[in-house]
Order: C-alpha cells, then sequence, then structure tokens
C-alpha cells in the first residue's frame, strides 16, 4: 500500500450529502475482476451525458459540465471535500479504487458511512472527518478562489488552508500508523498466527458446533 | 457493572487479540461469499502466495450477475459470465464450497445464508456485501465488508475492527393490519435517518419485533445498514431455535443440546446500558412508500410528496430538490395519484417464501393493470423457488400476469439483463432507492411486497389496507 505522510493538493468540492456508492461508480463497473482501471468512470452517471458500459472507451464520450469533476478549476484536484454520509450504500471497495485510480488521495466530510471509511484506509486514501462548520467554511473558501489547495499532515493529524489556518482531526492510532508506513494489514495480522490459533483451540471447546468438519 | 448488551457478549466472545488504542483482531465463523466482492480477494492471495486459514467456514454463491430466465443457456453478457466463471474457479482452486449458478440451492447470499443454517445464533459472520446485516436477526453478528478485508478473512480468519457503539431501536405495541416488517423499518429509516446509525450496531427490541417471524426480522436486519449501521442484532427466542433447527448445517444431536444452552444467553442483560435508544409505537406505522432517491425519504401511502420549502435544513432541502427533480415528482402530489411502469418483487429484503405468499395473497384473482410494462417475481433462492410452486404461488403470479423468474438478485440492482430503462418508475421490494440503482435514469420507490402486488393491480400505489 501507498505510504501517506503529506499531501497537499487541490480541493474538488463535491457539495451533495448522502452521496451513495451506486453513485461513486455505478454497478456496471462492478462486473471487473480487477483492481485498477475504475477512475475514468468514477461518478460516471453524474459525469458523462451518456450511459456508461465497461471495457468502453471513455475518452470519445460527451461531458456533463455542470459536473464539478469537468470544471477545468479542479483538473488537478487530489483532495475531494463532500457533505454528510458520504459514501453510504453498498460495500463495494470498487468506490474507493475509482477515487484512487482517478487521482484522489484524502476525502474531507462531516461523516462517512462506516464500511467506505474503512475500505479508505485499505487503499492508502484518509477520510478526514472535520465539524460541519469547518466544512460549511472550506466550501465557501474553494469556491472563491481558484486553484484552492489544502496541506494535510497525518503525522501531526492537520489540515491547512493557504492561509494557514489549521484544523485538528482525529483518526484510530493503529490505522494512522499503518497508513503512515504503507502496512501490509495481513502480514500484520499473521504476526499474531499464534494467538489466533490459541484462540481457536479455546473457541472450538466453548461452541464446537462451529468447528463441525474436525 | 453494568450488564453485557447482546452486541457486547457475541464480540466479546471472538476477541483474539487488543491493539493499545483498542482496535481488535476479531475472530469470523462464517465467511459468505459472492461474485462481485471475491475475485480481486481470491487474486490478492494468490499474488502473496497465501492459502485460506479455514476454508470451512467459507460458502459462496454467485447472485448478482446470474440471468432470472432460460439458465440452461449460461449467460450472455460476457463481462458477467467472466465474473461468474472466476467465482467457479477460484472455489475450486481454493476448495470452497460453492452453489453454482445451477444448483437448486443457489440463490442470494443473505438468502441462502439463514436457509442452510449455514448462520447460527451467536457467530461472527461476514460477506463483502452490505446487506449481511440480514443475518442478524439470528443473534448473529453480522456485516457487511470490502474486498480488502474479503482477503484478510480468507488469509487469516480475522478482521481488524473497532467496537462501534450499542444502539436500541425498541418497537412496541402491535402493528396493524396490512403493515409488515418492511414498512416498520422503513418508518424506523425515515425517523432516525440514513445516518442515524452511524458508528452504531442496532438491536431490535420490542414487542412488535418479538411478534414477528424470522423471515420477516430479516426483513428488519437486512435494512440496517439504509439506517447507517453496519449491523443489527435481534435476540436469540424460541423462533429462532425452530427456524434453525434441522437446516443442512445446523449442529444435530449432542452439538445441538450444547449449542441450545450457549444461545439462551444471547441476549441483552436487563441491565445493560446503551448509548443511544429510539422508541417507536407499531401502531402508529402505516404502509410506507419512498418517494425520492434515499430510504430516508419516505412517506406513509396516504400521504403527498412533501415540499422541500418545508425544510429549514439548508443541505436536506438542497438534497430533496435534487430528489425530486430525479424522480420526477412535484411536492403536493398524493402518492396513491403516481403511476408505474414496473413492479419488481425480489431482493435480500423481501423474497422469501413469506413475501411470496403475502404478495400472491393481493395478486389471487385479479390482473396486473394495462399500464405496466412489467411485474417480476423473482425469489430468493431455487429452494423457495420450488417450495412457492409446490405451494401453488406460481400460477397466482401467472395468471395475474406477473413473469416467474429464478432465483437471484436481479432488478435489485440490474447487474444481470433485468433493468430499468430511463425515464421508468417501478416500485420495488428491495432496498434501495439510489439513483440508477435498479437503471440508468430509472426511478424506484421502496415498498412492502403486498403493497408491490397491490400497485402492480392498481397501476399506481393504492394503500393496500383499503384492498379486500
Ligand atoms: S438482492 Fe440486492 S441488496 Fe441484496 S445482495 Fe443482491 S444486490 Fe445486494
Amino acid at each position: 500500500m501507498e505510504k501517506f505522510e503529506k499531501v497537499t493538493g487541490v480541493v474538488l468540492p463535491l457539495d451533495r450529502s448522502n452521496v451513495d456508492t451506486d453513485s461513486i461508480i455505478p454497478k456496471q463497473f462492478l462486473k471487473s475482476i480487477r483492481r485498477t482501471g475504475f477512475g475514468p468512470n468514477l461518478f460516471d452517471a453524474w459525469r458523462y451525458l451518456d450511459q456508461g458500459e465497461p471495457d468502453r472507451d471513455n475518452s470519445g464520450r460527451p461531458l456533463n459540465p455542470d459536473f464539478v469533476l469537468n470544471d477545468p478549476r479542479y483538473r488537478e484536484a487530489t483532495i475531494l471535500l463532500a457533505r454528510d454520509n458520504f459514501g453510504c450504500g453498498s460495500s463495494r471497495e470498487h468506490a474507493v479504487w475509482a477515487l484512487q485510480d482517478y487521482g484522489f488521495r484524502a476525502t474531507i466530510a462531516p461523516s462517512f458511512a462506516d464500511i467506505f471509511y474503512n475500505n479508505c484506509f485499505k487503499n492508502g486514501i484518509l477520510p478526514i472527518v472535520l465539524d460541519t462548520v469547518v466544512v460549511d467554511k472550506l466550501f465557501g473558501e474553494v469556491d472563491a478562489s481558484t486553484g484552492y489547495a489544502l496541506k494535510i499532515d497525518l503525522a501531526a493529524q492537520t489540515v491547512a488552508t493557504p492561509t494557514g489556518e489549521t484544523f485538528e482531526f482525529d483518526v484510530d492510532e493503529f490505522r494512522r500508523h499503518c497508513l503512515l508506513n504503507g502496512l501490509d494489514d495481513i502480514s500484520l495480522t499473521l504476526q499474531h498466527a499464534d494467538a489466533i490459533r490459541a484462540f481457536e483451540e479455546r473457541h472450538r471447546g466453548e461452541a464446537p458446533w462451529l468447528f463441525p468438519n474436525e | 457493572m453494568a450488564g453485557k448488551t447482546l452486541y457486547d457478549k457475541i464480540w466479546d466472545a471472538h476477541v483474539v487479540h487488543r491493539e493499545p488504542d483498542g482496535t481488535i483482531l476479531l475472530y469470523v465463523d462464517r465467511h459468505l461469499l459472492h461474485e462481485v466482492t471475491s475475485a480481486q480477494a481470491f487474486e490478492g492471495l494468490r499474488v502473496a502466495g497465501r492459502s485460506p486459514w479455514r476454508i470451512d467456514t467459507a460458502l459462496a454463491v454467485p447472485d448478482h450477475n446470474v440471468p432470472t430466465i432460460d439458465r440452461a443457456r449460461g449467460i450472455s453478457d460476457p463481462v458477467s459470465r467472466v465474473q461468474v466463471e472466476a467465482l467457479d474457479r477460484n472455489c475450486a482452486e481454493f476448495g470452497i464450497t460453492e452453489f453454482s449458478m445451477n444448483d437448486i440451492r443457489q440463490g442470494i447470499v443473505h438468502v441462502i445464508g439463514p436457509e442452510q443454517g449455514a448462520t447460527l445464533p451467536g457467530m461472527i459472520v461476514v460477506c463483502g456485501d452490505s446487506h449481511t446485516s440480514t443475518h442478524g436477526a439470528f443473534g448473529a453478528l453480522a456485516f457487511g465488508i470490502g474486498t480488502s478485508e474479503v482477503e484478510h478473512v480468507l488469509a487469516t480468519q480475522c478482521l481488524i475492527q473497532k467496537k462501534s457503539g450499542n444502539m436500541r431501536v425498541s418497537i412496541d405495541g402491535e402493528l396493524g393490519p396490512g403493515v409488515t416488517a418492511k414498512d416498520m423499518v422503513l418508518a424506523i429509516i425515515g425517523t432516525i435517518g440514513v445516518a442515524g446509525g452511524t458508528g452504531q450496531t442496532f438491536e431490535f427490541t420490542g414487542d412488535a419485533i418479538r411478534a414477528l417471524s424470522m423471515e420477516a426480522r430479516m426483513t428488519v436486519c437486512n435494512m440496517s445498514v439504509e439506517g447507517g449501521a453496519r449491523a443489527g442484532l435481534i435476540a436469540v427466542d424460541e423462533k429462532t431455535v425452530e427456524y434453525v433447527c434441522g437446516r443442512p448445517l445446523a449442529p444435530r444431536g449432542r452439538l445441538w443440546d450444547r449449542a441450545l444452552v450457549a444461545w439462551g444467553d444471547l441476549k441483552s442483560d436487563d441491565d445493560a446500558v446503551f448509548d443511544k435508544t429510539v422508541h417507536i409505537d407499531a401502531a402508529t406505522i402505516k404502509p410506507q412508500v419512498t418517494w425520492g432517491t434515499s430510504p430516508e425519504l419516505v412517506v406513509p401511502v396516504d400521504a403527498q410528496v412533501p415540499d422541500p420549502a418545508d425544510e429549514k435544513d439548508p443541505v436536506k432541502r438542497e438534497w430533496m430538490q435534487r430528489a425530486l427533480q430525479y424522480m420526477d415528482l412535484r411536492p403536493g402530489v398524493a402518492i396513491t395519484d403516481i403511476a408505474l411502469d414496473k413492479v419488481f418483487i425480489g431482493s435480500c429484503t423481501n423474497a422469501r417464501i413469506e413475501d411470496l405468499r403475502a404478495a400472491a395473497g393481493v395478486v389471487r384473482g385479479r390482473k396486473v393493470a394495462r399500464n405496466l410494462k412489467l411485474a417480476l417475481v423473482v425469489p430468493g433462492s431455487g429452494l423457495i423457488k420450488q417450495q412457492a410452486e409446490d405451494e401453488g404461488l406460481d400460477r397466482v403470479f401467472k395468471e395475474a400476469g406477473f413473469e416467474w423468474r429464478d432465483a437471484g438478485c436481479s432488478m435489485c440492482l440490474g447487474m444481470n439483463a433485468d433493468h430499468l430503462q430511463p425515464g421508468e418508475r417501478c416500485a420495488s421490494t428491495s432496498n434501495r432507492n439510489f439513483e440508477g440503482r435498479q437503471g440508468q435514469g430509472g426511478r424506484t420507490h421502496l415498498v412492502s411486497p403486498a403493497m408491490a402486488a397491490a400497485a402492480a393491480i392498481a397501476g399506481h400505489f393504492v394503500d393496500v389496507r383499503d384492498l379486500n
């Protein structure tokens, strides 16, 4: 997994609440058995004027000029600013793969749906929860300027605006550690293989019907 | 010390390791798999040269991409076919039990888990699918995971988790005639909002929950995730035990006796403390119909489409306006004046035998309205289909003008050939009415099976309580 230490990037404001995973990556793209290549279909139904299909070249498709992703001001964006309950709906990790493949490294919102929030960390994307008032203020500032960029420092757990104003955010220590070091969860867990086996031994004693084949 | 909630009990019984910040390595007893969220996980195992930790906990089934018609001919969409074949191949390679497309036991993953006894009380059940919450009806802690976590469970039998809060959703009193579990859960989401349970695990309690059948309890737990919670639990009682008893994967003999003793404790202690509680009086719940693009945007069938102008919160107002525009509805229109193009009875929310019986009960001796282009019944599993046919329900539906199909997710999300065309309006017994969910540009209204059946007959929404 890619490490996340400091990221400075242009902010794309997606001013909608309850953005669901069906909107982030529509279902027809879930048929892929790869982890990459979802970026061109991120927000497909909002972004293009025609209907997208998997395995189709997206370069010639008509763009929806009213959708923020197509606004040239935000072409270089790597930070997504959103409203409440971002990523609600399904567990599809394809939603995070699409954000990542497009080039986003972080998302900021007043709240995220639980499974989506988890999936972000597994893919090197940092989901940052900031207070609604702060998010409101950021939307205002992004709108008022071009090339508005935020500076995110994971070690310090801060987001800094271009004027130097700084906001702190919370993140679980364990997740922060994994992201800062680009650690792979599975290898970390396998370091506890003995503990897992010991647990299984005990569990089998207490609930043998959960181990019917032994 | 305060007592424990049901959630606390199941959680504590599965803790393998604890990090200093409270991050937990949690043991998984049952891992359900389907074709959409597993291919990349198996690929990850292969690339890293890892093998599964314990294959006997895994059970796989293709459901999202399978055709519901002419199945003997295989899958015509090449992209869907590749995904289903990848599941077949991966299960064969890693030795995982799979009910393949033409197996009578095939069906929607959340329907077949309980049906086979693969879901047992007290288990931790996971699946790369958010509606894994369904299995919470059995007093099992069941929740959806992403594909990286699917790979993690395959490789280690564990998940890295943080504990969530405890939220009690208490439904007291009695549901009125014609009002179902689906209306109950839609009313709950309408009350608490789609983010009302974020960071929480629900426990559904109260006499109205106790009075529900296991099928109906699954409907309620299924939509926990629409209320923002990853999991929803219901305490084990005699109905749970009766449902599980004798299922193919349920314990037998001495193991059954031992399990029964353990399951007796699968309820919250009387002095357990919840972080949040909401109470809803069951008697106040009417049949529900969603009007927007989120399950929270719901009203009783006898109401009108609400006016965003009455909403004080600007973010919510904007959200409502956008939903109205997408749904092509105007404020003030009576719900019963909304005409439909299609009706879908199916999905992991409402495609069990009891749902089909309820819908057939409304349909019997009537005809689907002329303005409907399609009325579709898709049973939740091959076994449910067979049982319904034994009961003659297929004939009731077909005589009325419904199509009777093979089991799968079908038009719940339209990854197979069953979907809405742009602009089409559908009454659906599924769980999500997001933009494009049933087909790009399609408009979905969520309802109960009886309400969907009644709407198919009338051609527009009607209050099922007015039919007789
Ligand atoms: S029926 Fe619908 S909600 Fe249920 S698993 Fe299938 S696609 Fe998901």
